[in-house]
């Protein structure tokens, strides 16, 4: 099992049950579990929608939208079956949050997708998890299992006339599958490739009806936030970015973890402080903010606030919260190169820029990482990220395209020095870079 | 829907609400360029070439999935949009083999047209290209993967287009590749759709392949020659040692009946012209009972000798004539002609695989009762009795798919086997081999003739409470049948009728009176008195015998003579070749048939895409067939029935009115401005007045049947412009007898058979062996 952190600026919210064995569920509800459910099947669908709108509560998959208004945007009648969908599908290089809730607080995401169905007014929820994550299934079946046994789910949860059910799956292990609609493709027992839209899930999702789709995070946060109050949690953050998050700090850092820190938390400090600092007192050369996709920060860019908008505004994207830091004998072109053959692999192929553009780029970074670079690649890294950006079928295509051009806009001199023959000038971090 | 207006390029352009970009667009001329967007296929949004730019949208829109909008303002061709594409092309060709002097596709290639459009001429790569082998999946079907540019049109055309569903994707991203879902080979229908769909060389055909260059090729548009449905087929032919050989089969311009679609009959089985076994010089048989190689002129003196003396001795009731399927309007009305008139007799028939006849007396008197192929791609209501549209008339098949899944239209279908288009059919009733009759009466009201249960109620109540009915139905109604079924359509508000014939011109072969009892257009043999005046002649006055009735006339020795062109009825109906040891037998074909070693004379003939004319589908479309190949040797039977009447003595300007159009231009000639002189000839020839200067001008006979047969009173300028007319339906009044229903044989023909001719096809024989259980076929003939 991980080892959980801790620091004394986190805001425990999310995280208060992990380490206490609320996987039990009796110790789950002595931490007041399912009391959110409760308490939401008695006040009904819109005070439920109104309590996560006032929260301000935004995805916790990478895009950040507001949840209570999402859900709202389900209508209220529907021919076909609506659905809950729990994106569990955690596979964004950098991000390692998702799983400690699986693990550590599963009854926690049981209730937030009820809690969702009550809201949307769907009877049946999905939790969706990464085909890696298949020894975390064994604790969410259980957890499921436990919940039906005492009529927490099924019909008539509660007592309260009221039927829901939850069924658990895996992937087969792709990256795209946690894109919305191809997760949904996936589970219809499809090729994992995304679906046009719009419709939009909310409108046409899973088998056709209307769907909500919410990352396991932010999930797991609505039964507290129906407890403490939307407004209360929406306090803790920045503007516009309620609540907390769950920050996976990885890297060159001396304490690497999961750490809640409120919304806008500086992350510089989040850096040198929660998570102790470049480890072995090196310097500092880059920070990757928000899962691999987003766009890298040097040194001298870092003192920004860790919520969407600050970070827009940096540049970059607060993403699936995952921050890498890269100390100064970490070689950024095998760095980039890293991050696209990430990308290269877990590229559907659906359509061509992403494709074609993931693949020409790892050859391309791939040939000037290992000497054997001319001067035009450069050019011609930047203008096939470019000629991706905006142009392919899912964000995908950005996710590459996007890192790839910080890469080469804010290390060009890096790349300049793998030219012509030379050998890589930088050490190597074996523990960072892998084989 | 609503008309919305938008802008396109500073265009105003309104279309109604709901319609996409892409073909709003196109519609105007705005060509958007396009490789996975496919009309009538699901979107893919997958090739990004559509992009375009939309008002107060943040980034590039494909304009194949987004529907226009009121007020919506689009630029289809900035630098930015042509650098978007142009980046899409050089990231396909970055991988592309490139090997387009070799290519199939070279010259016919979208991605090659659209490299030349947006230009990528400047290689960004270093690294080699992927390479693999390419693939054999079927008889038909090769894959060459490095060409494949991923826009899953086979994939599509397959699946949602055929039903068939045998083409997939595997694996992802760089290495995603199209491939059979049967593991290395394809479990299909062989159409080649998917090959024809495919915009570039990645799917090539068995047949075709590596052959030639497409402009090598002469294209000329055409008639299938194969089932009933008359599909319109682009043959590419190419000079070779002896006349003009066909090396391609396709759908080039999709403006046909057919639209997108061909079978593999259509498009490949094309190859039995070019078998080595072709006759290509007249055989006569020797007083040692042998075949001997003749001139022309031996043959037909000799044939036309023995006819005349027959004639002379016995009179035209001792000569009987069978003709064919599979030639044209004009050669059947000749030889009818040539019968009643020459021989004087009225002993004439053809194979019937359904009875056309009874059709036509049931809906006498009505007009615009018939359906055409056209119209079942779009009737919003259809009732499908017998017959299997996916093995016997692939094109309809095709359309009722499409029709459902376009249109949603409602298709119910009772047979006697669970066919394949069950799956589309809204209900489906599975009944007796012998219970169409019975279901039709308990259609029309009478509840005691079928085992009623919840299922037929259903289907009854649904198809009476459909506004308007296409009815199709197939062999398994004849005679009184047919007229019960007609009836019980006709108490319906508005109902059509399609009755499935079997071969390219089944149709045309009974609308042009190659019957014992009817002249063309059904005319009674007893009324025929304004075709006696136009013919100058006689007209034999009492029906004829059958075709059944004739053979039986050989037995028993009444039959001296017996004139088969393009026709194999002794192995269709199993006739003992000794019945006619004493019958003096002429058989017009393109091979050694089983009939034609039988015969006394054979004459070597030309096929249907050697040769010009009309056909008429089992719909009652008319098209025109245009001679694309030639092959040294061989003659028209148009030409043949007119030599033959020559040597018999006959009055070649009464058998063929020639001579008679007049030039109207006279004088004014404009010499030799060929675009000019060209559009003057199509008109003259609308008209009928290009002069037919020869009497081996069929069109000289068509004049003649549009002159005499109400139902073919189309425009010919339409015709000649490559558009099917379809047939009015008969307005006289006929009493024709039922005929006997043994005369009546479905040709039982399957997907990979076509009757005699389907056996001279090396295509459809591979096919069929490599098809591990090989549907039934029966040894079919016509
Ligand atoms: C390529 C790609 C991969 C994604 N992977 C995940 C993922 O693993 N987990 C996740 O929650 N969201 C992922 N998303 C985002 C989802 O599409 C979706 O926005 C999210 O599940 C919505 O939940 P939220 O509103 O709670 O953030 C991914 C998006 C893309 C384009
Ligand atoms: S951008 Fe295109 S190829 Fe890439 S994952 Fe999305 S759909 Fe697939
Ligand atoms: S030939 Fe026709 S049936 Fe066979 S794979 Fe191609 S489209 Fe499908
Ligand atoms: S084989 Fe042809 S039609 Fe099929 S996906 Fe490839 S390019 Fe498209
Ligand atoms: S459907 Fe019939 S007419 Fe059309 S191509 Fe096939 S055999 Fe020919
Ligand atoms: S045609 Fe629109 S994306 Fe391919």
């Amino acid at each position: 099992m991980p080892r959980l952190v801790s620091h004394p600026d986190e805001v425990k919210i999310i995280s208060r049950r992990f380490g206490q064995g609320a996987e039990n569920l009796d110790k789950y509800l002595e931490l007041d579990g399912y009391k959110a459910t409760q308490l939401a099947l008695e006040k009904g669908a819109d005070w439920i929608i109104a309590e996560m709108k006032a929260s301000g509560l935004r995805g916790r998959g990478g895009a950040g939208f507001p949840t209570g208004m999402k859900w709202s945007f389900v209508p209220k009648q529907s021919d076909r079956p609506k659905y809950v969908l729990v994106n569990g599908d955690e596979s964004e290089p950098g991000t390692c949050k998702d799983h400690l809730i699986f693990l550590h607080d599963p009854h926690a995401v049981i209730e937030g997708t009820i809690i969702a169905g009550l809201a949307i007014g769907a009877k049946m929820g999905f939790i969706y998890l990464r085909g890696e994550y298949r020894y975390l299934l064994k604790i969410m079946e259980k957890a499921v299992a436990d919940a039906y046994a005492r009529g927490f789910l099924g019909k008539n949860i509660f007592g309260s006339g009221v039927d829901f059910d939850v069924v658990t799956q895996t992937g087969a292990g792709a990256y795209e599958v946690g894109e919305e609609s191809a997760l949904m493709e996936s589970l219809e027992g499809k090729r994992g490739v995304p679906r046009i839209k719009p419709p939009f899930p909310a409108v046409v999702g899973l088998y056709g009806g209307p769907t909500v789709i919410n990352n396991a995070e932010t999930i797991a946060t609505v039964p507290h936030i129906l407890l403490m109050g939307g407004e209360p949690y929406a306090k803790i953050g920045s503007e516009r970015n309620g609540g907390t998050r769950l920050f996976g700090i990885s890297g060159h850092v001396e304490r690497p973890g999961v750490y809640e820190l409120p919304m806008g938390y500086n992350l510089k400090k989040a850096i040198y402080e929660v998570a102790g600092g470049v480890r072995g007192g090196r310097g500092l050369k880059a920070v990757v903010p928000g899962g691999s996709s987003t766009p890298v920060l040097r040194p001298e860019e870092i003192d920004v606030g860790l919520d969407f908008d600050q970070m827009g505004k940096a540049g970059t994207m607060l993403g699936s919260g995952g921050i890498v830091v890269i100390d100064d004998q970490t070689c950024i072109v095998e760095f980039a190169l890293r991050t696209i053959a990430f990308y290269q692999h877990e590229s559907c192929g659906w359509c061509i820029p992403c494709r074609e553009g993931t693949d020409w780029l790892k050859k391309t970074i791939g040939r000037v990482h290992a000497g054997g670079g001319v001067d035009k690649d450069l050019d011609n890294i930047r203008y096939l990220a470019e000629n991706m950006m905006g142009r392919t079928f899912c964000p995908l295509g950005d996710a590459a395209a996007m890192p790839t051009l910080g890469f080469i806009k804010k290390f060009r001199s890096e790349f300049e020095d793998h030219l012509n023959g030379k050998p890589c000038p930088y050490a190597r971090h074996e523990e960072l870079v892998g084989a | 829907m609503a008309d919305v207006t938008f802008t396109v390029d500073g265009k105003k352009l309104t279309a109604p609400a709901g319609t996409l970009l892409i073909d709003a667009c196109k519609a105007v001329g705005i060509e958007i360029p396009a490789f996975c967007y496919y009309p009538g296929l699901s979107l893919q949004a997958a090739c990004r070439m559509c992009v375009v730019r939309i008002e107060k949208m943040p980034k590039l829109q494909t304009a194949c999935t987004t529907t226009v909008a009121e007020g919506m303002v689009v630029q289809t061709e900035t630098d930015e949009i042509k650098q978007a594409r142009k980046a899409t092309i050089e990231l396909l060709l970055g991988n592309h083999p490139l090997d387009c002097p070799v290519c199939d596709a070279g010259g016919e290639c979208e991605l090659q047209d659209m490299t030349f459009k947006y230009g990528a001429a400047e290689s960004k790569y270093v690294e080699i290209k992927q390479h693999r082998e390419e693939q054999q999946w079927s008889p038909v079907v090769f894959f060459d993967r490095p060409r494949c540019i991923l826009c899953y049109r086979c994939v599509r055309v397959c699946g949602e287009g055929m039903d068939v569903w045998a083409l997939g994707i595997q694996n992802r991203g760089v290495s995603a590749v199209i491939a059979p879902n049967g593991q290395d080979h394809l479990e299909c229908e062989e159409c080649g759709m998917c090959i024809d769909i495919c915009p570039v060389g990645a799917l090539t055909s068995g047949t075709y392949r590596y052959k030639t260059r497409p402009w090598e090729m002469t294209h000329v548009a055409t008639i299938c020659t194969h089932c009933g449905d008359g599909c319109k087929t682009t043959l590419g032919t190419r000079r070779s040692n002896d006349g003009m050989e066909i090396v391609r089969g396709d759908n080039r311009d999709k403006s046909g009946i057919n639209g997108d679609f061909l079978c593999i009959k259509g498009r490949y089985a094309f190859d039995f012209a070019n078998r080595t076994e072709r006759l290509t010089k007249p055989l006569v048989r020797q007083a040692d009972g042998q075949f001997k190689e003749a001139s022309w002129s031996e043959a037909i003196d000799f044939a036309a000798k023995r006819l005349r003396e027959i004639r002379e001795s016995k009179g035209g009731q001792a000569i009987g004539v069978i003709g064919s399927n599979r030639t044209t309007n004009e050669e059947n009305y000749l030889l009818q002609k040539f019968a009643r008139t020459v021989l004087g007799t009225n002993n004439i028939d053809h194979h019937r695989t359904v009875d056309y006849v009874s059709f036509a007396a049931a809906l006498a008197g009505k007009s615009e009762r018939t359906a055409s192929l056209r119209d079942t791609a779009n009737a919003p209501a259809i009732l499908l009795l017998g017959n299997d549209p996916t093995e016997q008339h692939p094109a309809l098949a095709w359309n009722l798919r499409s029709n459902v899944r376009l249109n949603r239209a409602r298709i119910y279908i009772a047979n006697h086997a669970e066919i394949k288009l069950r799956r589309q059919a809204k209900q489906f009733l599975e009944i007796p081999k012998d219970g169409y009759a019975s279901l039709v009466q308990y259609l029309a009201g009478n509840d005691s003739v079928v085992a009623a249960n919840e299922q037929t109620a259903a289907f009854r109540d649904a198809i009476r409470k459909e506004e308007s009915l296409l009815i199709i139905f197939g062999s398994e109604f004849r005679g009184r049948d047919i007229q019960a079924l007609v009836e019980f359509g006709l108490s319906l508000p508005n109902t059509k009728f399609v009755l499935l014939g079997d071969y390219a011109n089944s149709r045309g072969a009974a609308d042009m009176g190659l019957l014992p009892d009817t002249l063309p257009g059904y005319v009674p043999v007893a009324s025929a008195a304004h075709f006696a005046d136009e013919y100058g002649a006689v007209l034999p006055q009492n029906a004829g015998l059958d075709l059944l009735q004739m053979f039986d006339a050989a037995q028993s020795g009444n039959l001296a003579a017996l004139y088969v062109v393009g026709s194999n009825p002794v192995t269709r109906y199993g006739v003992d070749p000794a019945v006619l040891k004493n019958t003096f037998v002429i058989v017009q074909d393109m091979f050694l048939t089983e009939t034609a070693q039988l015969a006394d004379v054979v004459f070597p003939a030309a096929n249907l895409y050697e040769k010009a004319g009309t056909v008429t589908n089992t719909y009652g479309d008319i098209q025109l067939v245009k001679k694309a190949a030639d092959k040294a040797g061989v003659r028209s039977d148009f030409e043949l029935i007119v030599r033959l009447a020559d040597r018999m003595g006959a009055d070649l300007k009464k058998l063929v009115p020639f001579g008679r159009g007049v030039r109207a231009d006279m004088g004014q000639t404009r010499g030799a401005q060929s675009g000019e002189a060209d559009r003057h000839s199509v008109w003259l020839a609308a008209h009928g007045l290009e002069p037919k200067l020869s009497p081996f001008d069929p069109f000289a006979t068509l004049d003649e049947i549009q002159r005499l047969v109400p139902s073919y009173s189309f425009s010919r300028l339409e015709l000649l412009a490559g558009s099917d007319q379809h047939a009015k339906s008969e307005l006289v009044q006929i009493s024709a007898a039922p005929a006997r229903r043994d005369l009546v044989l479905p040709s039982q023909d399957t997907l990979f058979t076509s009757g005699t001719l389907g056996r001279y096809s090396d295509k459809l024989k591979e096919v069929l062996d490599s098809h591990t259980t090989p549907k039934p076929v029966e040894a079919a003939a016509d």
